[in-house]
């Protein structure tokens, strides 16, 4: 018997009390809420009160090629509760040219890396974040490699390197 | 061994502002003993007091996350082993617990058995290294023998179950590679019987040890607000009272069958994380002996009407869905059915919360299977833990977050 | 050394305890038996290569089991895990800092040719951008395939060694292998430091210009 999640509808009842009718979804038991842009700081804020204290992850996914989606990017911020062990998904959806979002370190310092992880290889900036360098890539690298649109392989950056030989050692 | 700055009367503003000048900057890594793998931290000194630390990373990102757009849902099972390469099994059990969250598989009895016995012996090793370096790096480097001596034992079973060593690629979706043999389960049996005094040797090498103490006792103090705002899970996050494990509160596998307990500290210390592993492998020991003992018979992969897992050879050369399924399985554009939906599942690795979110198209491989590492996030910890401290304790918190650098950067 | 004076008769006259023999010889043998390894562990075959020095497999039977860190102190860098492109420069300096004379094991699938991780950052095999004397295959290797690598490289060095690295200046020796570069766009890709891609960017020009 698969355990089921504990559920979450008097959260989002709260949200659409709060900030208006949302689009959410259920896929095996987890609950997922799409929330346009503009409101996504707010929503996270108020969701953080309601208990949910655990940020698990902030990633994001590129739809260039997915079929039927409307947008390009959608982010992925995956909240939990320690106490009620609830679980929610949030999704953001932003798109091309200059894909923004307003950054959450200020609600859960977890946040910090994970946004200049998702910077680093979507390129989506969020403002107001503290420090938004890259985090893997070299600070000289210019593509966003988790983007659909980069070779696997990438452009070549792996084979520019000086060689040496024997000699100059 | 922390230092307050108030003792030396170097606080305050105008000692600070003259203290700014006398600061040195050390780059530690990211090539260094102590590292183990591949991070950079740069120091910023004040005599030997670490005022800040800017921890650096992505020396080891070798696209991970890409490759797993690129690899069918069983083929990527084998990069997910060099992913912590230290408990490779526990993340090819997060691996495969995540695709067939996506994929609605359930599995069979045996097989969440199985699973489960292998990711305990994931966290037995795990702990033994993770605890093993702390005791390298504080100087103990007998406790390190003992310790890789018991990985070693791990290793055998492993290597007897599949194969390899430590990069086992052992799950498939809705089984297993290999079933436990006789003779597998006679070693898991032989490791629980002397293990255990192994690690009451270790014990009494190390935990009372006054040396050992003195390096880690209140060092690196992360509180329970702080744990859970800087999204720290796992053994890091128990030590400072954050009692939320996986294992109990969303049981997956076969856990809810088991008696077991939970273990927490509230000091929040390096000492209080080294004591969290030393008691969790004693619980592993108890979920593992349980399993072995009650491991149910039947199949262990799941039945070939749900056309997921290879039949065995001898239903594809008997029945006619045995060779439907085999061959639907093994031609390209057949195979699995996969929702157009994505979902997130995770399991508790030995080093924390370790999940995929899967994005499914409806081809053979993930539109996009992001790991989510806990190393990642004990590592952002790192600079907040050490300030104020001295530079021979930047081993020991750097040890006791137990950092693994393929995780991290992936 | 002693030195005999007297070679009144054909034969040499030796003294007792006296062997003679070519001072290359002797040099690699204490060489060949005192190698000191510098562990490049990055990646899972890291935890091989400690598991190759710690109690079970005990490298110190081969006379190379004094890992030092610092590559001052190394005449064996032993590369152990995959390297990516923000290590590479880290592993080259690395290099260069240790003293000569010095060999380099590549050890598994990732530092010989980059594995199952034919990715945008991973270096394609680090003999690409540094000399390399012995591959060890597997992924990772076993144990008693890096000690049997490291034995290999011993004869290696008692066969071939010079006492002033003559061997190094054979051409065989200062051509890079041929690893395999793949004809990248040239638009996207900074050749000007790297005069193997030069080359093969030049050939695969040519052969255009062949063909048209
Ligand atoms: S060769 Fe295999 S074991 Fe070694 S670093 Fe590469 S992936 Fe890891």
């Amino acid at each position: 018997m698969p355990y089921t999640l504990p559920s979450v509808t008097d959260v989002l009842a709260g949200l659409t009390n709060r900030f208006g009718s949302l689009e959410t979804s259920l896929n095996r038991g987890q609950t997922r809420v799409v929330v346009p842009e503009p409101l996504s700081f707010d929503v996270l804020a108020w969701l953080k009160n309601q208990g949910f204290d655990l940020l698990i992850d902030v990633t994001c996914v590129d739809y260039l090629e997915y079929k039927a989606a409307k947008h390009r990017y959608g982010l992925v911020y995956l909240l939990a509760s320690t106490a009620t062990n609830q679980r929610l998904t949030v999704r953001v959806f932003v798109d091309d040219p200059d894909p923004t979002v307003k950054s959450v370190v200020s609600l859960w310092e977890a946040a910090n890396w994970l946004e200049r992880e998702v910077w680093d290889l979507f390129g989506i900036r969020f403002t107001s974040h503290p420090d938004l360098r890259r985090l893997v890539m070299p600070d000289e690298f210019t593509a966003h490699p988790l983007r659909k649109d980069y070779p696997l392989q990438g452009r070549g950056e792996r084979h520019n390197f000086p060689v040496i030989t024997r000699d100059h050692s | 061994m922390s230092i307050a700055t108030a003792e030396f009367g170097t606080s305050g503003p105008e000692a600070g502002a003259r203290s700014e000048d006398y600061l040195w900057t050390l780059n530690f890594g990211p090539q260094h003993p102590a590292t183990h793998t591949t991070l950079r931290i740069v120091l910023k000194l004040d005599g030997e007091r670490v005022v800040d630390a800017m921890p650096e990373m992505g020396y080891l990102h070798s696209g991970f996350e890409k490759l797993g757009e690129h690899l069918t849902f069983n083929q990527y099972v084998t990069v997910t082993d060099r992913m912590n390469y230290i408990s490779p099994m526990a993340n090819n059990v997060a691996w495969h617990h995540a695709v067939e969250a996506l994929l609605g598989i359930e599995l069979t009895p045996r097989c969440a058995s199985i699973r489960t016995i292998i990711a305990e012996l994931a966290r037995i090793s795990d702990h033994l290294l993770s605890n093993g370096a702390v005791g390298l790096d504080t100087g103990a480097f007998t406790f390190f023998l003992y310790a890789f001596y018991q990985r070693e034992v791990i290793y055998d079973i492993f290597e007897t179950l599949c194969g390899a060593r430590f990069t086992n690629s052992y799950t498939r979706v809705g089984g297993v590679s290999q079933d436990f043999t006789p003779l597998v389960i006679e070693k898991i049996r032989g490791f629980l019987k002397t293990f255990p005094k192994t690690l009451d040797d270790m014990e009494r090498l190390l935990t009372r040890n006054r040396i050992f103490v003195d390096r880690t006792k209140g060092v690196g103090v992360l509180t329970k607000e702080e744990a859970i705002n800087r999204g720290a899970t796992g053994p890091v996050a128990r030590a400072s009272g954050v009692t939320r494990d996986l294992r109990k509160d969303e049981p997956y596998l076969a856990y809810g069958d088991f008696d077991f307990q939970i273990c927490c500290a509230s000091a929040g210390d390096c000492y209080a994380r080294y004591l969290i592993r030393m008691q969790e492998m004693r619980e592993s020991l108890k979920i593992v002996a349980q399993a072995i003992e009650n491991l149910p018979a039947g199949p262990v992969n799941v039945g070939i009407d749900q056309r997921t897992a290879l039949p065995t050879k001898q239903q594809v050369y008997t029945t006619i869905e045995g060779t439907i399924s085999h061959f639907e399985l093994s031609m390209s554009n057949r195979g699995f059915e996969v929702p157009h939906e994505e979902s997130y599942a995770a399991i508790e690795a030995p080093n924390g919360e370790l999940g995929f979110y899967i994005v499914g198209d409806g081809g053979e491989t993930a539109y996009r299977a992001r790991c989510r590492p806990p190393s990642l996030l004990h590592f952002a910890l790192f600079p907040h833990l050490i300030r104020g401290h001295t530079l021979s304790d930047v081993v020991a918190v750097l040890g006791s977050l137990n950092i693994i650098a393929a995780e991290l950067d992936r | 050394m002693a030195v005999v004076h007297s070679v009144s008769s054909d034969r040499l006259e030796l003294p007792e305890n006296v062997v003679i023999g070519r001072l290359d010889l002797l040099a690699n043998w204490c060489r060949k038996n005192s190698l000191w390894p510098m562990p490049f562990a990055t990646a899972c075959c890291g935890i091989e290569l400690m598991a190759t020095g710690a109690a079970k497999h005990d490298l110190a039977r081969f006379g190379a089991e004094v890992f030092r860190f610092s590559p001052r102190q190394c005449d064996l860098m032993i590369v152990a895990g995959r390297v990516v492109m923000k290590m590479l420069p880290v592993l080259q300096r690395i290099w260069q800092q240790m003293h000569e004379p010095k060999w380099c094991i590549s050890m598994g699938a990732c530092a010989s040719t980059g594995g199952v991780f034919d990715t945008y950052a991973v270096v394609q095999g680090i003999d690409r951008f540094i000399p390399v004397d012995m591959y060890v295959p597997g992924c990772p290797p076993r144990p008693e395939q890096l000690i049997q690598a490291i034995i290999d490289l011993q004869d290696k060095i008692q066969r071939e060694g010079t006492i002033n690295g003559r061997e190094f200046d054979t051409a065989g020796r200062q051509l890079r292998k041929r690893a395999l570069v793949e004809i990248a766009n040239p638009l996207s890709i900074d050749a000007s430091r790297n005069p193997n891609l030069q080359r093969e960017l030049a050939a695969a020009a040519d052969a255009v210009a062949g063909r048209n």
